[in-house]
């Protein structure tokens, strides 16, 4: 890998600088959009690939697989306010499917590919190109895969070209969330004939996707400088929805938040992606600029209590922590009052569905009463959290130490970077950690598998373990018909509350600040900015 | 030209030691490559595939050979944050980086060499507790303070500086590279419109780097010019009835400036790694915070690579600062 990516990156870097450059100026002297047709976002990092079936891709390069790929279908657009229209996980619109029939027997479902897709080259879309993309997010590994056979999307056997514009998916298994993940970023559509041409023997091309785009969607990418800039231009043959309004989009790597914050203010920058809750908060406040909320689907604001290990491995020292902790004070210090209230709730659950209030609120009167009954003496413990979320981390850490000192623990903060966060968490040894999980298909069974499952995921961070458990997640996750689902469901909310191996704390809003003349701004699980249905002017 | 090369010939251990060291460094370093890069929903199974994919299970000794001999072949791996060759990255930005702490040390020498001499020839004025106090406050002022001041007074409230978004305004391109310095690039194809963007660009990160460099300068001048007017050949000078302008520039000048030129080339290697906070603030896309952000993700390749680039740098650097003392001090040059 080494000697050959070597002998490409010569040329890269002797000629991807000289030829970047006249490449725009023509563009802009072809097409010259005006101003007003082109979008300055910024945001605190960009992509590191073009290829976000790739292993190791970060969270901005969902956005070029939306902008610059298609799906064969997307969830259903539905209004949420005056600012955002976000979706309904269980409704799906076409996109380069025309239609789709599921069988009846429940076994496959077929599409229909509309006859005017074509990509980027110019080549019709094919079930054959389809095929090699479904195949190839779950063949890679990594991520894609995963999340792939979170829908039960598992082998390549599953999916059948049957001619040029029909393609068939053969279910695993049943399963509710096969449909939905099609329609998530990554089963998107490659030109396989480009991909595997320059794929110089890699059957899934990695090296040469990673940095160029082989699809068919509304953008493509004019230009991308990691670290700086990615610039898309509009695919002006794009068929498989209304052409964009937007016709080129900045996308700047700006990681000061001081910074994305005065070019929003000052009016420079149309959309900032990514401000700490309490710039936002003030944007909001000021009303100049537009703030687009949404509660993040299915995620939550936690901590969690390792619930194998001694001291927490005791319930009622966990309720009683459950007791103690200053919610309102965390909501308003740390979130800014960007989130939703995951507490004060009623003993069992309001509604079936998740993220939804648990029973718990400060009451330090009965978190002492419980704590005396757990019988557990004053002890010192470690609460851990990521430097990279520490704008909001840090400040609930040190409310969390607070409120339990009172209590006899004594709490000592541990701040990790990145890198080494993951790896804590993979130990499975940390007594105390403050994170942030949400899983893209919204569903209270989708969370509960992740978080609370035996199979002991890393997102088990509390190591929570309880055959009662798996068995009411297991059985929602599988059920033949809805009330056996809600049983489940109501089950696993009110285990899952009585136990607290995690405390909720809040459901976060994802945030947006734009300017006034921006509009049509979409939500979307990956959270990435869409470009297909945002105005300008 | 003899003992030029032997000094480079000199500086060959001292890489290998880099070479060795950070290799090291960034694989006993806490964090896990692997499971930063599975990303979120990541399986047992997918870290482990990552691990792989990125040699990180074969044995230490083995992980440094193939190290070692891609190196040879002029590769410094791939970098995982970025997506790309590290060497494509470094080459990219070390321009970047360079252009504007060039910019940002001219500036400072400009201020701060008359003030150092204007303090030490008029020891105790009111010169010189001025520049007693711009040091002092040079120093102890970080510079993303003074970068985020900057931003605020110049650019948000009175609107005379750009928007801060790197290089050069989002509606403006890039000049086609030649050394990768925009200033140097865009005057070359005569291209003043974007010369002039990079140069508005330029303008408050090169002050604000300039105002923290201003400190060491201007003290060593100080410090050295007040040595030098001390010493005998001075009073003899003066004794002679030389006029004090040819005593100050001609004589006690160049004497003084051997040590200001040495304290230059090590300002100049320290503001090149460690200018990341100016680099952050006007969203620069330099070199430092290339590192840095590889170094918070455990990418080991970039930092090796940003490592041995400095290294390179300042063997480079101390060389050209041996040949410019040659050439302003013939005793140098018998050494």
């Amino acid at each position: 890998m080494h000697r050959r990516s070597f002998l490409k990156a010569l040329p890269t870097a002797a000629l991807a600088a000289p030829l970047a450059a006249p490449g725009i100026r023509k563009a802009a002297a072809q097409a010259a959009p005006t101003r007003n047709e082109t979008l300055l976002l910024v945001q605190e990092y960009g992509p590191n690939s073009l290829d976000m079936q790739g292993i190791g891709s970060s969270q901005p390069v969902n956005g070029v697989a939306l902008n610059c790929y298609d799906r064969l279908v997307r969830f259903k657009r539905v209004k949420l306010d005056d600012v955002t229209t976000s979706f309904d996980i269980n409704a799906l619109e076409p996109e380069l499917a025309e239609s789709w029939q599921e069988a009846s027997d429940g076994t496959s479902v077929t599409f229909k590919i509309r006859a005017d897709a074509r990509f980027h080259g110019g080549r019709s879309v094919t079930a054959r190109d389809v095929k090699w993309s479904l195949d190839r997010a779950v063949s890679i590994g990594g991520f894609a895969t995963t999340q792939m056979n979170a829908g039960s999307l598992e082998k390549p056997e599953q999916f059948v070209a049957v001619d040029d514009r029909t393609f068939r998916v053969d279910f695993a298994r049943r399963d509710k969330l096969t449909m939905p993940n099609l329609a998530v970023t990554i089963p998107f559509v490659f030109d396989s004939e480009l991909a595997i041409r320059n794929g110089g023997g890699d059957p899934w091309a990695k090296e040469y996707l990673k940095n160029n785009v082989a699809g068919g969607g509304a953008f493509k990418v004019e230009a991308w400088r990691p670290g700086t800039e990615t610039i898309y231009t509009r695919n002006d043959d794009w068929k498989n929805g209304d052409l964009p309004k937007l016709r080129r989009v900045i996308a700047r790597d700006i990681p000061s938040p001081s910074t994305r914050r005065a070019l929003i203010e000052r009016g420079d920058a149309d959309i900032s992606y990514g401000l700490p809750p309490k710039d936002f908060k003030d944007l909001a406040d000021a009303g100049r600029i537009k703030v687009a909320a949404v509660p993040v689907p299915n995620a939550i604001w936690y901590v969690a209590l390792n619930s194998a290990l001694p001291p927490f491995n005791n319930l009622k020292l966990r309720q009683a922590v459950a007791w103690a902790l200053p919610y309102e004070k965390i909501m308003q210090a740390s979130l800014f009052g960007r989130g939703v209230p995951m507490w004060g709730g009623p003993a069992t659950p309001a509604a079936l569905k998740w993220p939804v209030p648990f029973p718990y609120s400060a009451n330090i009167e009965r978190a002492k009463a419980l704590m005396a009954e757990s019988g557990v003496a004053p002890f010192s413990t470690t609460l851990l959290f990521d430097a990279g979320s520490g704008t909001i981390a840090e400040p609930m850490a040190v409310l969390v130490k607070e409120a339990l000192a009172p209590l006899g623990i004594t709490v000592e903060l541990n701040k990790i970077p990145g890198a080494n966060f993951r790896g804590e968490l993979n130990k499975k040894t940390a007594p105390m950690v403050i994170n942030r999980f949400g899983g893209w298909l919204d569903w209270p069974d989708y969370f509960f598998f992740w978080n609370y499952h035996g199979n002991n995921s890393i997102f088990n961070i509390p190591s929570y373990q309880n055959p009662a458990m798996d068995r009411l997640i297991d059985g929602a996750r599988f059920a033949p018909d809805a009330a056996s689902y809600a049983q489940n469901v109501r089950g696993f909310l009110e285990l899952g509350m009585q136990e607290v191996p995690f405390i909720a704390i809040a459901q976060p809003f994802h945030d947006v600040a734009m300017q006034r003349t921006i509009g049509g701004y979409q939500f979307w699980p990956c959270r990435e900015p869409d470009f297909r249905f945002l105005t300008k002017g | 030209m003899r003992g030029v090369l032997w000094r480079l010939a000199g500086s060959l251990p001292a890489l290998a030691a880099v070479v060795v060291v950070t290799f090291i460094l960034t694989r006993v370093l806490p964090g896990d490559t692997a499971t930063y890069f599975a990303g979120p929903t990541a399986s047992a199974e997918s870290i482990a595939q990552i691990r792989t994919a990125l040699g990180l299970d074969r044995p230490l000794p083995e992980q440094f050979w193939s190290y070692v001999v891609a190196l040879f072949h002029g590769d410094l791996g791939m970098s995982l944050t970025t997506g790309q060759p590290v060497l494509v990255d470094i080459l990219a930005r070390l321009p970047a980086s360079a252009e504007l702490t060039l910019c940002g040390l001219v500036l400072a020498m400009a201020v701060a060499i008359p003030l150092g001499i204007i303090a030490a020839v008029r020891q105790g004025s009111l010169a010189d507790h001025a520049c007693r106090v711009i040091v002092t406050a040079g120093v102890s002022l970080p510079v993303f303070f003074t970068g985020l001041l900057l931003v605020y007074v110049f650019y948000f409230l009175l609107g005379w500086s750009p928007a801060p978004l790197g290089r050069l305004d989002a509606f403006a391109s890039a000049p086609p590279t030649v050394t990768g310095f925009y200033l140097i690039d865009a005057a070359l194809i005569g291209d003043w419109e974007t010369w002039r963007s990079a140069f508005a660009q330029l303008v408050l990160p090169a002050v604000t780097l300039g105002l923290f460099a201003l400190a060491p300068i201007a003290r060593i001048t100080r410090a050295s010019m007040l040595a030098v007017l001390g010493a005998e050949f001075i009073r003899t000078a003066r004794a002679a009835g030389l006029a004090s302008r040819t005593i100050i520039l001609t004589y006690a000048l160049r004497n003084a400036l051997l040590p200001v030129v040495t304290t230059l080339g090590m300002v100049f290697s320290f503001l090149l790694g460690a200018n990341v906070l100016v680099e952050k603030v006007f969203a620069w896309p330099g070199i430092g915070s290339y590192a840095v952000e590889a170094l918070i993700a455990s990418d080991g390749a970039p930092v090796q690579g940003f490592v041995l680039t400095m290294a390179i740098l300042y063997v480079a650097l101390n060389l050209t600062i041996d040949l410019i003392n040659r050439a302003l001090d013939p005793r140098a040059r018998q050494a």
